[in-house]
């Protein structure tokens, strides 16, 4: 079949960003303006086609598109368009207003769906790699920052490694089982499994702990975060991570799903390790993009929780999970973003200083977020959090929940640093004046935070539809 | 629909929010709008009392159940649904937020910066308390429960004194320590009983090995909240640091949501943990009385004496609980009431002192009734409250929880009875230091007595502390029934010949 509407979104965001590459390369006129909105649209248009296009199996099964990609999809277009639009006035001040940005955003989503919706290994291969070559290259956009193209290199470096780890897995998966593909897979895994793929699937699995930078497979994550630009750094925070996360559970739910005894307990001490890593190396930074890396390992831990129950109801926490923490996250980035004194950005903690006092809002949703983040109810975070304890509980991992609950408290304490900085500490931070577009992403992802409780059903519905379809 | 036709608890509950809004949206210049705040939060917080009055007139105390009942669906896949009731338990301790309330903003003289960001907060912290009496689903409670840290972390830490920063993050730390653990026992309840109703987890049997736990967990939180001994460290702090307004609701209502934990979940939903932890609560009970008590006496500074009162008298509170008496837990309750009001009394006192720019070290005070008469009359009035003088407030909740213990261990009794006699000591001191000395400095003899809106704030409390005191049953009747109740379910439970009766009906 040469087409199928199962595959719309990609090809709109496949030519589409072609088109925007030609439109940028062929007119003299500075278009970053232009492509950028153009990225935006085409992502709300490709959003659109995901909703509606059936579910079904395209190209001989290598891809599958299901409510659960679908809901994956739509975090992954939400996460890469709030970034884009908070790229909209950063990369000019920071003059790095390259067209190739939008374009080089768009082709990391088109990875990232083709990745969510893999239903082959070497499909989830080909879209994981060019969704990690798009990012390598927007973590060094800024050229001519030493900082921007260490962390290009190192994320380079560290992510061709995890690449390599997941390809070598692929492969001794596919060596002992003798297939690719997901559901043969699940159904030749059903009988047991050697200890060839067991390693395979092992390998796999540190593949993608690197992708949503689960300790210990973490060490990129914080220097790659202080060094890209805010919205590349605001990108990593969300569309990856969402994407790598239900690459993650896809994974380990359907063709390894037969393996929960063997890959379980890894994901418990990947788990616990960066609940507790979250928590304690945050304590002691200084620079708001650091703590925001250690604060987004934390957080893995917690959704890793909801699939090392298992359980269809660990799925749907982790979704929840994520789907939550993607919107903290880019509200987060707004508010780091709308951080710049006199024409420069600024990154410490110590810089927010007074700002109750000068931006009474501005500190208020970054103050929400903020508890958000620690899981205080009645924030949107609270609810992220009692799902997967509840999941985690109810599928008797209770040392993993306690073990949630104490690293919680260590995190809410620095949380609250940054609430305590804004509104207890004098100072005048004298920020410029933030621009329309960071003031919206900023609102949307406090508004939303705060307003969850009045409807959680809607996203609860569409994350059971989705968990029920990754378990079968 | 409840029976009034209109849902009266989630309208008291977020009424408070309106005015929040009313305060957000305020324009103009800044002493204006300090000015215009201050009336705003008045009448939103009279309003939302007069409504609190009228569900008093219309509670039918004849009902031992919740009255007023709502229910929206809500976290539907879950099994927890937007509840909220009042059964004469709770009625009370929701009236006392909303009559503490106007009293708190009207003690906010003192407060200039960022008026409009402090009287939002404290209507938050009302509607977040109100909440939590009200609800009647567990995971709602929670949230409002831990809701309640967040204006409260503010006020403290914004508006508060010296060490105002350190006593905000461990008041919020504290807190979250023990609620995040009495999070994992709520689910493993809603996991056990597939509901986060209250009326249903009631009649879910919990396994009593596992009860021991769970009452652990709920130790954590609650035991925080009320300050039981020796979880109360951050309680000095707090209510030392807070500016006055946040010290009258830290002390006179938050303080009440541990107790109410203890007696709405702990208490009936783990009748065994509960009576095998008796022991160890009377205990902690026992040397929260003696022991603060003592630290009380030493303490120099007027807030701070009255802040370690106030965890002493928590301590009579939590021995009433574990008596599983109905004259114990009414004691507890009227107690609860009592305390609320007298504690906001004295610290209403403290605050005409600071008004009048004054420090609160007693070695700086004195002779103060000469000029004051007035005030010395009622800060001696809520003192003698505050010690259990019969004729007040604070003698029929301590007479009737040393009733209940003298029904269950002599010891105890002896030793609650003691505290009495103790806390007499230590509020004569502070009366003698702060009203009958010789003037400490000259500047003290140049004070004026109460103005109009110090009696605005003082006199519905003292007559408050004397109405509980000489006529209690109008207080004692509405709790009665669900107390009976709550007593009967508990000696059922323990009871395996009668529980078995009891289903079987």
């Amino acid at each position: 079949m040469i087409y199928n509407a199962s595959f719309a979104p990609a090809l709109i965001l496949g030519v589409g960003g072609m088109a925007l590459l030609l439109i940028g390369v062929l007119t003299k006129r500075d278009r970053f303006t232009f492509c950028s909105f153009g990225a935006v649209a085409l992502l709300v248009l490709a959003a659109i086609s995901s909703a509606t296009v059936p579910d079904g199996a395209i190209f001989g099964g290598l891809i599958k598109t299901s409510r659960f990609t679908r809901f994956a999809d739509m975090l992954v277009y939400l996460g890469a368009a709030m970034a884009l639009i908070l790229s909209l006035d950063y990369n000019r001040r920071e003059k790095i207003a390259r067209f190739e940005y939008p374009v080089l955003v768009l082709f990391a989503v088109l990875g990232m769906i083709v990745m969510v919706s893999a239903a082959d290994l070497m499909t989830l291969y080909i879209g994981f790699e060019l969704q990690s070559l798009a990012l390598y290259i927007a973590a060094a956009i800024a050229r001519d920052s030493l900082r921007s193209t260490e962390a290009g290199l190192k994320y380079f470096v560290l992510g061709g490694l995890a690449s390599g780890l997941l390809l070598y897995g692929i492969s001794l998966v596919y060596g002992f089982a003798g297939t690719t593909n997901f559901a043969s897979l699940a159904n030749i895994l059903g009988n047991g499994a050697g200890y060839g793929t067991v390693v395979g699937v092992v390998f796999v699995l540190i593949g993608l702990a690197f992708k949503i930078s689960a300790a210990p497979f973490h060490m990129w994550a914080p220097d790659v975060y202080e060094g890209a630009p805010t919205p590349v750094t605001a990108l990593f925070g969300t569309a990856p991570k969402a994407a790598a996360m239900a690459l993650f559970l896809s994974v380990m739910a359907g063709p390894f799903g037969h393996l929960v005894g063997q890959w379980q307990a890894l994901i418990e001490i990947l788990s616990i390790i960066s609940m507790a890593l979250g928590a304690l190396a945050a304590i002691g930074q200084t620079n708001i993009k650091r703590l925001m890396a250690y604060s987004s390992i934390g957080h893995m831990g917690y959704a890793l929780m909801g699939l090392a129950a298992g359980t269809v109801e660990g799925f749907q926490a982790t979704l929840i999970y994520m789907a939550l923490y993607v919107v903290m996250s880019f509200g987060a980035f707004a508010c780091i973003i709308a951080m710049r004194r006199k024409g420069q950005a600024v990154e410490k903690i110590s810089d927010l200083a007074g700002l109750a006092g000068e931006r009474p809002w501005f500190a208020l949703a970054f103050a929400i977020i903020m508890w958000a983040m620690a899981g205080i109810p009645p924030l949107s975070g609270f609810f992220g959090k009692l799902y997967i304890f509840a999941a985690a509980m109810n599928a008797g991992l209770l040392q993993l929940a306690i073990i949630g609950v104490v690293t919680s408290i260590i995190g809410a304490f620095y949380y609250l640093r940054v609430i305590k900085v804004m509104y207890f500490d004098r100072g005048t931070p004298d920020f410029d004046m933030t621009p329309a577009s960071v003031k919206f992403v900023m609102s949307a992802g406090a508004v939303v935070t705060v307003l969850y409780i009045l409807l959680p059903g809607p996203l609860v519905a569409a994350a059971a539809a989705a968990a029920r379809v990754l378990a079968g | 629909m409840t029976q009034l036709g209109f849902p009266i608890l989630s309208l008291i509950t977020f009424l408070p929010l309106v005015g929040v809004f009313l305060l957000v949206t305020l324009q103009g210049e800044d002493e204006l709008i300090a000015c215009r705040a201050r009336m705003i939060a008045l009448v939103t917080s009279l309003v939302v009392l007069a409504l609190g009055l009228y569900l008093w007139d219309v509670f039918d105390p004849s009902i031992p159940g919740y009255q007023f009942n709502e229910m929206l669906p809500w976290l539907s896949g879950f099994g927890i649904s937007y509840r909220m009731g009042v059964d004469g338990i709770s009625l009370f301790l929701i009236l006392l937020t909303l009559f503490l309330t106007p009293i708190a903003i009207m003690a906010s003289g003192s407060i200039t910066r960022r008026v409009r960001g402090f009287f939002s907060a404290l209507l938050l912290l009302e509607t977040m308390t109100v909440g939590m009496f009200a609800a009647t689903d567990l995971v709602l409670f929670y949230i409002f429960f831990e809701a309640v840290l967040l204006p409260m972390y503010l006020i403290i830490g914004v508006w508060g004194g010296e060490r105002r920063i350190y006593a905000a993050v461990k008041f919020f730390i504290f807190t979250l320590a023990g609620s995040l653990f009495m999070l994992l026992a709520l689910i493993w309840m809603w996991h056990n009983a597939g509901s986060t109703n209250i009326t249903t987890l009631l009649h879910t049997p919990i396994p009593p090995k596992v009860q021991m736990w769970l009452f652990l967990a709920f130790l954590a939180s609650f035991g925080v909240k009320a300050a039981v001994w020796p979880l109360h460290t951050w309680l000095p702090d707090a209510y030392g640091e807070a500016p006055l307004p946040g010290t009258i609701m830290l002390a006179a209502v938050l303080s009440k949501m541990g107790a109410y934990g203890f007696l709405r979940f702990a208490v009936p939903m783990l009748p065994n943990a509960a009576a095998a932890a008796a022991p160890l609560m009377f205990v902690l009970g026992v040397v929260a009385v003696v022991y603060v008590s003592f630290v009380a006496l030493a303490q120099t500074d007027m807030k701070r004496m009255i802040a370690y009162s106030s965890v002493a008298h928590m301590g009579i509170i939590i021995i009433g609980i574990f008596t599983f008496t109905v004259e114990g837990v009414e004691g507890a309750l009227f107690q609860m009431l009592s305390h609320g009001i007298v504690i906001a009394g004295l610290f209403v006192c403290t605050g005409v002192l600071l008004a009048r720019g004054q420090g609160l070290a007693l070695s700086r005070l004195g002779g103060l009734a000469a000029k004051m008469p007035v005030y010395a009359a009622l800060l001696m009035l809520f003192s003698l409250a505050n010690v259990g003088l019969p004729g007040t407030s604070g003698f029929i909740g301590e007479i009737l929880v040393i009733v209940g213990a003298l029904k269950v261990n002599f010891w105890v009794a002896l030793f609650a009875a003691t505290g009495m006699v103790l806390s007499v000591a230590y509020m004569l001191v502070l009366v003698r230091a702060a009203l009958f000395d010789k003037f400490t400095r000259p500047q003290l003899a140049g004070l004026l007595d109460l103005n109009g809106k110090e009696y605005a704030m003082m006199l519905p409390l003292a007559a408050l502390v004397l109405w509980l005191g000489i006529y209690p049953s109008s207080f004692t009747h509405v709790f009665a029934a669900p107390v009976a109740a709550l007593i009967q379910a508990h000696t059922a439970s323990l009871m395996p010949h009668t529980a078995l009766a009891m289903v079987t009906k």
